[in-house]
């Protein structure tokens, strides 16, 4: 039965896919906001910030993107809980459930239909900012690099997202949880540099994933060398990735007996 | 040959809830079995269990020569479940609905399928078009041929017509026995006593758990009190006259 993981994941991927194909609304929604953020900082507010190459100074739609990045993808992953919710709420995952399928191919439909979703999106939100002036002269390697960091970023929040969808009692509740990780970059390095924070602030800014995702990506974009702070993104994200998928996973198994 | 389903002892408890306490019957292949019982009388329940979605506290049950809580996957092999809430994709249209299940049931041809199902139940001109524009009828239609790909050996209907109009059941109605005509078993749950007199072979009432009796309907009939004659005037049903209205012919009644 497990043979057909992969082809029963291919499946009902397609499925989901479609959904979104159908409503293409969702996708714009999801990079609405980011886009409004990234005009609203760069032509109002990014005047009087002062990045560290003094005030109204330096590119700071470059500066800004990292940040925004990290916000359409959390405004993103709303829509997985969101959709499987629905799923789940139907009946029709009781259907799947009930034929001999590979029960996991579920979860990892929506899953992979997250990912997908998300970096259409994210490429979206980069072609604004790269008609808004954002520039970077990052060869492929930085540009690959820059990717994988945001594929394993989407996914650890795909796998939050997944855990509140199962666990949520309204459609209300499955896409809340988002509105948290949306707020965590304006706490972090992503508007403005965190030396100009006050001392608590600084220190949860300075210490919680975002900054140092934030950090990575811009550094990658603005050429200049990645350090340890790389290391550090890598292992919040794998984190948030393990533990979500394996609270996910048990839920569901727990759901489904 | 053995039965289709085997059920003995099954309990279920939802914490200090028993749902089940202990239910027992047996179901012959190829026949119509209802289980009629009231709201909260455990109907579904005895469902989600024969369908592997539920584990029970005790008892066995036996699918298809398959006791679902050993094998839960030799069981979904031979079992295809059509819940309550009638489960079609409805950003999917009638045709993508098929098609997506036989490809998970490893159908080799879902587009033959989906053909001969729209077909068979009157829904290829609505092939086309998203399962949400469809009638409660319909969409209950769409729903029990997607429970048929794979020629599933039993098929499970719970409460196949609750909250459908007079012509909508009817036309479900006619779709299972379609089935059972075709050496499907039905196990069908249902509220409504007329529609197990019309479709069942045998009806279990299920009453606060336990199946309080089990027989044709003709075994049913004798535990009542020797019927005394009485002349009274037959007045029309107010479903013969809704069917006079809309002129349609009634459902053919098939009484012994």
């Amino acid at each position: 039965m497990t043979t057909h993981a992969l082809g029963d994941t291919a499946v009902l991927t397609r499925r989901s896919l479609t959904h979104i194909l159908r409503s293409p609304d969702t996708i714009i929604t999801t990079a609405i906001m980011p886009i409004a953020f990234l005009l609203l900082f760069v032509f109002v507010f990014g005047g009087a910030i002062d990045t560290g190459a003094g005030v109204g100074e330096g590119n700071y739609a470059t500066y800004l993107l990292p940040g925004i990045l990290l916000i359409t993808v959390a405004s993103g992953v709303a829509y997985t809980s969101y959709r499987l919710f629905l799923d789940l709420q139907g009946g029709i995952v009781e259907r799947f459930q009930s034929m001999p399928i590979a029960r996991s191919s579920v979860l990892w439909a929506h899953v992979l239909t997250s990912l997908v979703a998300n970096l259409v999106s994210l490429v979206l939100v980069v072609g604004i900012a790269l008609a808004i002036g954002f520039r970077s002269g990052a060869g492929v390697g930085a540009w690959l690099a820059v990717t994988g960091i945001l594929v394993l970023f989407t996914l650890a929040l795909t796998w939050l997202a997944v855990l509140a969808g199962l666990t949520a009692k309204s459609v209300d509740g499955a896409s809340a949880f988002s509105y948290p990780l949306i707020f965590l970059p304006f706490l972090s390095s992503a508007f403005v540099p965190t030396e100009s924070m006050p001392g608590p602030v600084r220190w949860f800014a300075e210490n919680q994933p975002v900054t140092s995702i934030v950090n990575s990506i811009r550094a990658l974009l603005e050429q200049r060398p990645v350090g340890a702070e790389l290391w550090i993104a890598l292992a919040w994200c794998t984190g948030i990735l393990v533990v979500a998928a394996a609270l996910a996973i048990t839920v569901y198994r727990r759901r489904m007996r | 040959m053995t039965a289709a389903l085997q059920v003995a002892g099954l309990r279920k408890s939802y914490g200090a809830l028993e749902v089940l306490t202990g239910v027992d019957f047996e179901v012959e292949r190829g026949s119509i079995f209802a289980l009629l019982g009231s709201n909260g009388a455990g109907k579904t329940t005895v469902v989600r269990i024969l369908s592997t979605l539920l584990r029970p506290d005790a008892g066995t049950a036996v699918v298809d020569g398959h006791d679902v809580t050993a094998h839960p996957a030799a069981v979904r092999e031979s079992i295809s479940l059509t819940g309550q809430f009638a489960a079609v994709d409805e950003r999917l249209s009638g045709r993508e609905n098929l098609e997506l299940i036989a490809r998970l049931r490893h159908q080799k041809d879902p587009r033959q399928i989906a053909d001969a199902l729209l077909e068979r139940f009157s829904l290829t001109e609505a092939g086309g078009r998203k399962a949400a524009t469809y009638s409660g009828g319909m969409r209950r239609r769409l729903d029990i041929a997607m429970s048929l790909i794979g020629d599933p050996k039993v098929v499970f209907l719970d409460e196949p017509t609750t909250g459908l109009d007079p012509q909508a059941r009817v036309e479900v109605w006619d779709a299972v026995r379609e089935l059972a005509a075709n050496g499907t078993t039905v196990l069908l749950t249902t509220q409504y006593l007329e529609e197990a007199e019309q479709l069942a072979d045998r009806i279990a009432i299920l009453h606060r758990g336990r199946i309080i009796a089990n027989g044709t309907l003709a075994e049913l009939k004798t535990l009542l009190p020797a019927a005394t004659v009485e002349y009274v005037e037959k007045q029309p049903t107010l479903e013969e006259v809704f069917f006079a209205i809309v002129g349609e012919d009634a459902p053919v009644t098939q009484e012994a």
